[in-house]
C-alpha cells in the first residue's frame, strides 16, 4: 500500500519520533508490511515540481491513494481562508489540499494530537484557527465533517499523542496493511484501542506511592505526582508505561507529570501544567472510573497507613529507604 | 537576456514549510525571496499563561529542536529568577541537548542533505554509484544505519528525560530525574557503541583524528568514510564555491555549564571575534506579514497581518544585529569557538561545503564532550532545586540549537507572561529583506546559483538551501 504523508501545522515531532522505532526500525517495519511512502516531506527524495506532479496524479485519480497520513493541525485562519499555511509552490492552503485528497484515500490517519484534535497549535486563544482533521478539540467535525468516511468506510483514525509513540503509528499502519483496522478497533474519540485501552497510570513506577498517597511536593522528588504536581496519568489513555519510550522510559519515569497529551484540549488544562488544581485542599479530577466517595475514603485510609519507607522516599530525589528484608537475624 | 521566475516548493527534506521564489536571468539566480509560509503564533499563545507553562508549550514549537527550545525556555525562566541550574542538573541538560544536536546533524547529513547526490541527474559521475548505495532516500545503507544509531543514542535522552522529543525534564533548577550509577554506566556503554558507529561509517577512523584536523586542506581533503565521500562529491560539484554567506557569524555559545559554555559565545567578522551585544538585536517587520515596528525582542510583539499585504512576503521577521544580517549554525559556532580548520575555511567565506564540514567537525567534537560529561555525572549529587519565580520581571535564555543561535525573551507581570519573543536560528538565516532592502543570508547566498534551462527545481538551489539545514517550524513559530 502507498502512503502520502503531509505535514500540516505542527512541529514535525511525530515524524522525528517515528524515526525512533526499534526492533525493527521504521523502514524495515514499513517494508515488511508492504507499505511504502509515495511521498514524505522529511524523508523522500522528491521536491518542488516532482512533488506537485505526485499531488496532481493523486488528485486526478491517476494514482490511487491507499493511506493519507496528516501530521499537524489544520489552520483555518486568517478569516477562514487557511492562508496561515499555504502548501508551498502550489498556491493553495493545506486546508484545501487535505479536503481535496482525503476523499480519494482508502484510509485517513491523523498523526499526533495536533492532527487529531488541534493540539498545542490551538492553545492560548488559538491565534491561527487550528483544528484537527476530523475534530475541533473534543467536538466532532474538523477540516473534514463528522460524517466523513474514507474509501474503506472508516472515519479518520486518530493516533493522538504529543508526540506519538513510534509504535502507535507503525502498528496502526501495519494493522491497516493487514486489513485488520476496523471501526471497533477505535475508541469513542477514534483512537486505536491497542494503546488507548490502557491508562498512563498502568505500570507507572510511582504506583506504590500512589497507593498510599505518598506524594512528591517539588519537582525531582520520587513520590506520586497526582496530588501536587499536576499528573493526570490516572485519567490519560496510553500505554506509555507499559510499552516505554526511547528504550523503556516515560514522562513519569523521568519524574515529571503526565499532561494527558493523547486527549483533546490537553493543551488548555485551565491550570498550570505542573500544578494540581485543588478544591478545599482536595485535588480536582478523579482517577478514571473511581467513585468520588470511595476515592476519598480510600485515600484518607491509605494515607494514614503509609509506610515510613514510602513517606520518606516520596520527598527524596532517589531511594533513601530500601524495602525491609525478611531475613533471619544472625 | 532570457529571464524567468521560479517558485520552488514544496521544499522537502527541510524541517517544516519553505517556499523560495527565484528570479533567473541567463541561467543564474539574480534574486531570491525566502517565504516561511506557515504561522502558528506561539508568542501570542504564551501571553497570560503561568511562566512555567513555557516549559511545556515552547518545546512543542519544534519536534527536531525540542530540547533546544526547552533549554532556552528554562534558561529564560532561570534568568527571570536570577538563578542557574544546579551544576549536575546543568550537566544532565547539556548531555540531553548535546545528543539532540548530534542527532540533528546526523539526520541532516544522511537523510536531508546527501540524498540529493543519489539523484539520476548525477548519473555518470565517478562517485554516483557509491552515493546511490549509501544515500538513496530511505533505502541507502548510510540512511538506514543513521536511523538505527540515532534511535539507540536517544535512549540516553530516554533515561534522563523520559522521551524525545518533548521532554519536561529540563527545569530552571536542574533536571527532574537524578540518574543512578547504573544509568551512568549504561549511558557510557551507549556512547561507546555510538562512537563505534561514527568511526566505522562517518569518519573511517577515530573520532579524535577527525576532530583534531587543523587546516582547511586536511578537512576538505578528508578521504575516509562517508565524510570522505562527501568531500569527494563536494570537490567534483564545486560545493565550496556555492552559496556564500554574509561572512558574519553569530553564536550564543553552546552548553552553559558552571565553568563556562562548552562552545564559545561571540560574533566573528572580518577575522576578529567580538562579544555578542544582544541589546543590539532588532527584529525588522518591513517584509514580514506582521503589524508593528522594528523592536528589540524584549519589547517585541506579534500581530499577524491577516491580509498578507505586499511588500511583505513571509511570516518570518527579520532579525538583525547592529543592522546586519548574521549567519548562524554549526559552522558559525565552530568559527566562533576558534576551531583551527573552521577558521581556516572561514578565510574563504562560508559556503555549502563549509557548512556541512562544520557539522561533521561538531559531530566528532560533541561525541568527545558527551563522553566526558557522562563520566562526570555524580549520582550522589543533587540534580534539581526548587526555583521560585518572581511575580514581575524579565529574562532571556540564550542557547545554541543544532542550527544556531536560539533566544527566548520573557516578561512577567503579576505572575503571568506579559511578553514572550523567540528568535530561532533559521529566523536569522532565512529572514526576508529588511527596511534597508538587505536580504537575509539564504537569499543572498542563492544569488548566482546556476539554473539549467529544463530545471523547475534547480539542484544548485536545493544544495544551497539545505546546506543551512533550515528548521522552518522554529523560524516563525
Amino acid at each position: 500500500m502507498n502512503i502520502l504523508w503531509l505535514q500540516s501545522a505542527g512541529c514535525g515531532g511525530c515524524t522525528m519520533s517515528l524515526l525512533n522505532a526499534e526492533s525493527p526500525g521504521v523502514f524495515d517495519l514499513l517494508d515488511n508490511a508492504g507499505l511504502r511512502f509515495l511521498w514524505h516531506p522529511a524523508l523522500s527524495q522528491e521536491t518542488g515540481g516532482e512533488v506537485r506532479r505526485i499531488l496532481n496524479d493523486l488528485e486526478t485519480g491517476r494514482v490511487p491513494l491507499d493511506i493519507l497520513c496528516v501530521e499537524g493541525s489544520i489552520l483555518t485562519g486568517p478569516k477562514g481562508t487557511g492562508r496561515f499555511q499555504m502548501l508551498s509552490g502550489t498556491g493553495r492552503s493545506m486546508l484545501d489540499w487535505v479536503q481535496s485528497l482525503a476523499p480519494r484515500a482508502a484510509h485517513v490517519v491523523a498523526v499526533g494530537t495536533c492532527a487529531t484534535y488541534g493540539g498545542v497549535t490551538s492553545a492560548g486563544g488559538n491565534p491561527a484557527g487550528a483544528i484537527g482533521v476530523q475534530y475541533d478539540g473534543r467536538n466532532p467535525g474538523g477540516a473534514l465533517p463528522e460524517s466523513f468516511r474514507s474509501g474503506s468506510g472508516l472515519p479518520v483514525i486518530n493516533v493522538a499523542g504529543c508526540p506519538t509513540h513510534p509504535d502507535w503509528v507503525t502498528e496502526t499502519l501495519m494493522l491497516i496493511a493487514a486489513g485488520e483496522m476496523r471501526a471497533d478497533a477505535l475508541d469513542a474519540l477514534q483512537r486505536p484501542l491497542f494503546y488507548a485501552e490502557n491508562l498512563v497510570h498502568h505500570a507507572c513506577p510511582k504506583n506504590e506511592f500512589y497507593e498510599y498517597k505518598a506524594s512528591a511536593e517539588k519537582p525531582g522528588q520520587m513520590g506520586c505526582m497526582m496530588e501536587h504536581l499536576g499528573c493526570v496519568g490516572t485519567q490519560a489513555v496510553g500505554d506509555c508505561n507499559i510499552r516505554g519510550w526511547n528504550g523503556g522510559s516515560s514522562c513519569t519515569r523521568a519524574g515529571y507529570a503526565c499532561i494527558n497529551c493523547t486527549a483533546p484540549e490537553f493543551e488548555e488544562p485551565s491550570h498550570p501544567f505542573s500544578e494540581t488544581p485543588k478544591f478545599a485542599g482536595i485535588p480536582v479530577g478523579l482517577p478514571s472510573d473511581m467513585p468520588k466517595a470511595w476515592f476519598m475514603a480510600l485515600a484518607s485510609l491509605s494515607k494514614a497507613a503509609t509506610p515510613k519507607r514510602l513517606s520518606d522516599n516520596a520527598v527524596a530525589d532517589r531511594i533513601k529507604v530500601t524495602p525491609t528484608l525478611r531475613v533471619k537475624q544472625k | 537576456m532570457t529571464t524567468r521566475s521560479l517558485l520552488v516548493g514544496p521544499f522537502n527534506r527541510v524541517e517544516g514549510d519553505l517556499e523560495i521564489r527565484l528570479e533567473v536571468a541567463d541561467g543564474h539566480v539574480t534574486a531570491a525571496y525566502a517565504n516561511s509560509p506557515m504561522f502558528r503564533g506561539f508568542e501570542v499563545m504564551m501571553l497570560g499563561k503561568d511562566p512555567m507553562d513555557a516549559l511545556t508549550i515552547t518545546p512543542r514549537i519544534c519536534g527536531i529542536c525540542s530540547i533546544s527550545q526547552s533549554a532556552a525556555a528554562s534558561a529564560a525562566l532561570g534568568d527571570l529568577a536570577g538563578r542557574a541550574q544546579l551544576p549536575q542538573g546543568a550537566l544532565a541538560t547539556a548531555i540531553m541537548h548535546g545528543i539532540e544536536n548530534l542527532c540533528d546533524h546526523l539526520t541532516h547529513f544522511n537523510l536531508f542533505f546527501c540524498a540529493d547526490f543519489a539523484r539520476p541527474a548525477y548519473a555518470g559521475r565517478s562517485w554516483h554509484e557509491r552515493a546511490v548505495a549509501r544515500f538513496t532516500a530511505m533505502e541507502g545503507s548510510a540512511a538506514r544505519a543513521c536511523v538505527a544509531a540515532r534511535a539507540e543514542i536517544l535512549h540516553i535522552v530516554g533515561l534522563l528525560g523520559g522521551k524525545w522529543p518533548h521532554t519536561l525534564a529540563i527545569q530552571p533548577g536542574g533536571v527532574t530525574r537524578a540518574p543512578t550509577l547504573r544509568d551512568r554506566i549504561r549511558m557510557g556503554s551507549t556512547l561507546a557503541s555510538f562512537r563505534r558507529y561514527l568511526e566505522t561509517t562517518l569518519f573511517g577512523t577515530s573520532v579524535e583524528a577527525f576532530a583534531e584536523v587543523s587546516t582547511a586542506e586536511a578537512l576538505i581533503g578528508w578521504d575516509k568514510g562517508d565524510a570522505g565521500l562527501f568531500m569527494e562529491i563536494a570537490a567534483d560539484l564545486g560545493l565550496g564555491g556555492m552559496g556564500f554567506g554574509p561572512g558574519r557569524y553569530l553564536s550564543f555559545g553552546a552548553y552553559p555549564l558552571p565553568e563556562d559554555r562548552a562552545f564559545a559565545q561571540g560574533v566573528w567578522q572580518d577575522g576578529a571575534l567580538s562579544p555578542v551585544d544582544t541589546g543590539a538585536i532588532r527584529e525588522d517587520l518591513s517584509h514580514a506579514w506582521m503589524h508593528g515596528d522594528t523592536a528589540h525582542p524584549s519589547k517585541g510583539e506579534t500581530h499577524p497581518d491577516e491580509d498578507m499585504q505586499a511588500p511583505a512576503y513571509s511570516w518570518c521577521k527579520a532579525p538583525r544585529l547592529g543592522g546586519q544580517s548574521m549567519e548562524t549554525g554549526a559552522f558559525a559556532r565552530q568559527v566562533v569557538d576558534g576551531h583551527p580548520a573552521a577558521l581556516d575555511l572561514a578565510a574563504h567565506g562560508s559556503n555549502v561545503r563549509a557548512r556541512v564540514a562544520g557539522r561533521l567537525l561538531e559531530i566528532a567534537r560533541t561525541q568527545i564532550l558527551l563522553e566526558r560529561w557522562v563520566s562526570a555525572l555524580t549520582p550522589e549529587a543533587r540534580f534539581i532545586e526548587d526555583v521560585p519565580l518572581p511575580a514581575h520581571g524579565s529574562g532571556k535564555g540564550l542557547v545554541e540549537a543544532a542550527r544556531g543561535a536560539l533566544g527566548h525573551w520573557i516578561s512577567v507581570e503579576n505572575g503571568r507572561i506579559s511578553g514572550y519573543q523567540i528568535i530561532a536560528p533559521t529566523t536569522w538565516n532565512f529572514s526576508p529583506r529588511d527596511a534597508a532592502g538587505l536580504p537575509g543570508p539564504v537569499e543572498a547566498a542563492l544569488v548566482g546559483a546556476e539554473v539549467g534551462d529544463a530545471e523547475d527545481t534547480p539542484l544548485s538551489v536545493q544544495h544551497i538551501v539545505r546546506s543551512f539545514d533550515p528548521c522552518m517550524v522554529c523560524t516563525v513559530h
